[in-house]
């Protein structure tokens, strides 16, 4: 087992339908530090996540958690193992019939036989540490979205993972709470000792919180480094997206004919 | 023609791979045995599916066997034999009637809401952030649901049963002005414990699995849209529904094809 | 709370569910617990043709039911059904030279023994047979005698 990595992911293809949306991808996520991965939108970042997390299996290669490959474990052993990871999802999900309170104490109620009074503890600090300890009795459809989003924040640490990952949690933030939820992320890494694997295409915010950056296209990593690194990095492509031009070797436009072309083209 | 053919082949393989997760799916979920603390899981289910269906049971149970014996009534005085109508009614009710429309509402009622209830949380990633969290939802979700319809169904055909009696009995008896004595004593000469009232449930039982299945698979395989959503709890309504009518139609010849 | 009142309904349903089901049992296929305390005992009848008879029938006399009809056996050495009567009370309230005879409700209507008292001072034991019975009237048949006769007039 190794110590030094949470994550390691070898050689992970993966094709869905006609799609080829890992091609020999190579990526290992340091313990106790915060990690990003970054590429354009379509590049499968999300699906990197439930790769890692077990829900979809490659076509070949390995993901190692913890030095356990994740894609062999059978299906009690991967409940196991997920134990030990907090999830932060793009849409929060909810649990939407219950109340604030409850959806934190899920977890503990279904994992662990503690007391109901120190579940009501438990659930009262993490609630506490994301700063909604007064929304407690709220239900989700009450919520706005990032205050959910710090909900399912709170349950996703519930039980003290070793490791959190985050889809995309700066997407669709007003300002106040994405400086929020970036102190959360921050907070929590060195508050829990936790290791943090957060996918996101928000340069500036990604850059900011960031101890090390994948940057992934086509299918595999193209640069790495820490920020400072990747930003003197002269790949055009990682030039590109670090500074957001909008055209350059990752194309502005879909594969499509010449425009000319199509519009001269009768209707079919 | 090879492109109808291969477009047939292809429907087929994928109804087939369909019935294959749904048979896993099936066989994951039913040997959930509840722990202590999951018991109200289960409950809960039996109330959403059983308490709230009772209404409506109820309610179409009343109007259907007075209907029955109205009919029976009309037809049988004709012949000098309304004693028979008593006896016409409860088996006609306890044989088919009884199981195959609780089935039907119950298809449409408790079946439609699993479906949307199970697809919306699919929709909303609940079901996915439960597999992340080491909750299988198979067990969590889909298990109590089957287990809930499968208890419930039974029951609820019982009470379909006697609540369509009672409806027959006051059209026919109270209002028509059959006897009463003749009434009954001519259900009770007809009836025979097992043959007519263990057979209905047994019915019943098979309904229920076929309805729960059916509605669960398809809100857990739904695609994760609106549009799949509403997709999903047609096909939930009208496949249980063709599948009771279908099913019935052979149990019956199984169990009553002898006339005995 | 709220889950107390759903524990509270579902136990109702569940209770409603099992007494619509003893309602079943009991009222809709007249299976009487309480006549197994009740005394009653069997006797048994041949009849040559039992034709539509079925087990549970009624057995009366006089048109007020009397008893039962426990099963119906075949006996193919004779040709003849033996049916098993359960007759309410205590041996002693039929005389031994008690007959029975299949008759129907209506023309449509079900099968049921009926039972004429004799003359006997000797009561019908628990056990006893009948041995005056006269079988079902079968329709099929009676036409055809009737026919046979109308082709006999003829001649």
């Amino acid at each position: 087992m190794s110590d030094e990595y949470v994550i390691q992911v070898e050689d992970l293809c993966l094709v869905r339908g006609e799609k080829v949306i890992f091609d020999g991808l190579n990526l290992n996520v340091p313990r106790g530090a915060i990690t990003a991965v970054m590429g354009p939108s379509g590049t499968g970042k999300t699906t990197l996540l439930r790769v890692i997390g077990g829900q979809l299996r490659p076509d070949s290669g390995r993901v190692l958690l913890n030095g356990e490959d994740v894609c062999t474990m059978s299906r009690e052993e991967l409940f196991r193992a997920r134990r030990d990871i907090g999830m932060l999802f793009q849409s929060s999900a909810l649990f939407t019939d219950m109340t604030v309170f409850e959806n934190v104490a899920f977890p503990l109620r279904v994992h662990t036989s503690l007391p109901e009074d120190t579940i009501r503890d438990l659930v009262l600090l993490k609630l506490n540490a994301v700063g909604l300890r007064g929304a407690r009795d709220l239900m989700p459809s009450q919520l706005s979205g990032g205050m959910s989003r710090r909900v399912a924040l709170a349950r996703a640490i519930a039980l003290d993972p070793d490791l959190i990952m985050y889809d995309e949690p700066f997407t669709g933030q007003d300002p106040i709470s994405m400086g929020v939820i970036l102190a959360l992320i921050r907070d929590l890494n060195s508050a829990l000792q936790t290791s943090t694997l957060l996918v996101s295409h928000d340069i500036h915010e990604t850059v900011g919180i960031a101890d090390y950056l994948f940057v992934i296209a086509d299918g595999k990593v193209i640069g790495e480094g820490t920020p400072q690194t990747l930003k003197q990095n002269d790949s055009e492509r990682i030039h590109q997206f670090m500074h957001g031009d909008p055209d350059g070797p990752v194309p502005f436009h879909y594969p499509a004919d010449d425009l000319t072309f199509d519009l001269l083209s009768e209707v079919e | 023609m090879q492109n109808l053919l291969r477009r047939i082949g292809s429907r087929v393989l994928a109804w087939l791979q369909g019935l294959g997760r749904a048979s896993v799916m099936w066989v994951l979920a039913m040997s959930w045995v509840p722990r202590w603390s999951e018991w109200h899981l289960l409950i809960r289910q039996v109330y959403s599916i059983g308490v709230l269906s009772l209404a409506i049971i109820s309610l179409s149970a009343f109007a259907i066997g007075s209907v029955i014996a109205l009919q029976f009534y009309t037809q049988l005085t004709r012949f000098g034999a309304e004693d028979a109508v008593g006896a016409g009614l409860a088996l006609v009710l306890l044989r088919e009637l009884g199981p195959v429309v609780t089935g039907l509402l119950f298809a449409g009622r408790a079946g439609s809401a699993i479906t949307a209830e199970i697809g919306l949380m699919k929709t909303t990633e609940q079901l996915s952030i439960m597999e992340m969290m080491g909750v299988d939802p198979l067990r969590r979700i889909v298990a109590p649901r089957l287990w809930g319809g499968v208890i419930s169904m039974p029951l609820l055909t019982a009470v379909f049963n006697v609540v369509a009696i009672y409806g027959g009995y006051v059209v026919g008896v109270q209002w028509l002005g059959a006897d009463p004595g003749g009434f009954w004593s001519g259900m009770q000469d007809a009836v025979e414990v097992w043959q007519d009232i263990g057979k209905g449930m047994i019915k019943a039982g098979v309904f229920a699995v076929v309805v729960t299945w059916i509605a669960v698979f398809q809100g857990y395989d739904c695609e994760p849209t609106a549009e799949g959503m509403g997709l999903a709890t047609t096909r939930t309504v009208v496949s249980a529904s063709v599948l009771i009518l279908a099913i019935d139609f052979f149990l019956s010849l199984v169990m009553y094809g002898e006339f005995r | 709370m709220r889950m107390r009142t759903i524990e509270i309904s579902v136990g109702g349903f569940v209770l409603a569910g099992i007494l619509a089901v003893l309602f079943l049992i009991i009222q809709v296929s007249g299976v009487n617990p309480s006549s197994g305390a009740d005394e009653t005992y069997r006797v048994t009848a041949r009849f040559d043709d039992v034709a539509g008879l079925r087990p549970r029938a009624k057995v009366s006399m006089a048109g007020v039911t009397l008893g039962r009809v426990r099963n119906i056996r075949v006996d193919t050495t004779y040709g003849e059904a033996i049916v098993e009567l359960e007759i309410d009370g205590k041996p002693g309230n039929l005389t031994a030279d008690t007959s029975a005879k299949i008759l129907t409700e209506g023309i449509l209507g079900a099968r049921y023994i009926g039972l004429l008292p004799g003359a006997d001072e000797e009561p019908l034991q628990d056990g006893g047979e009948i041995m005056e019975t006269q079988g079902a009237i079968v329709l099929e048949n009676l036409i055809g005698q009737f026919l046979t006769s109308l082709g006999k007039d003829k001649e």
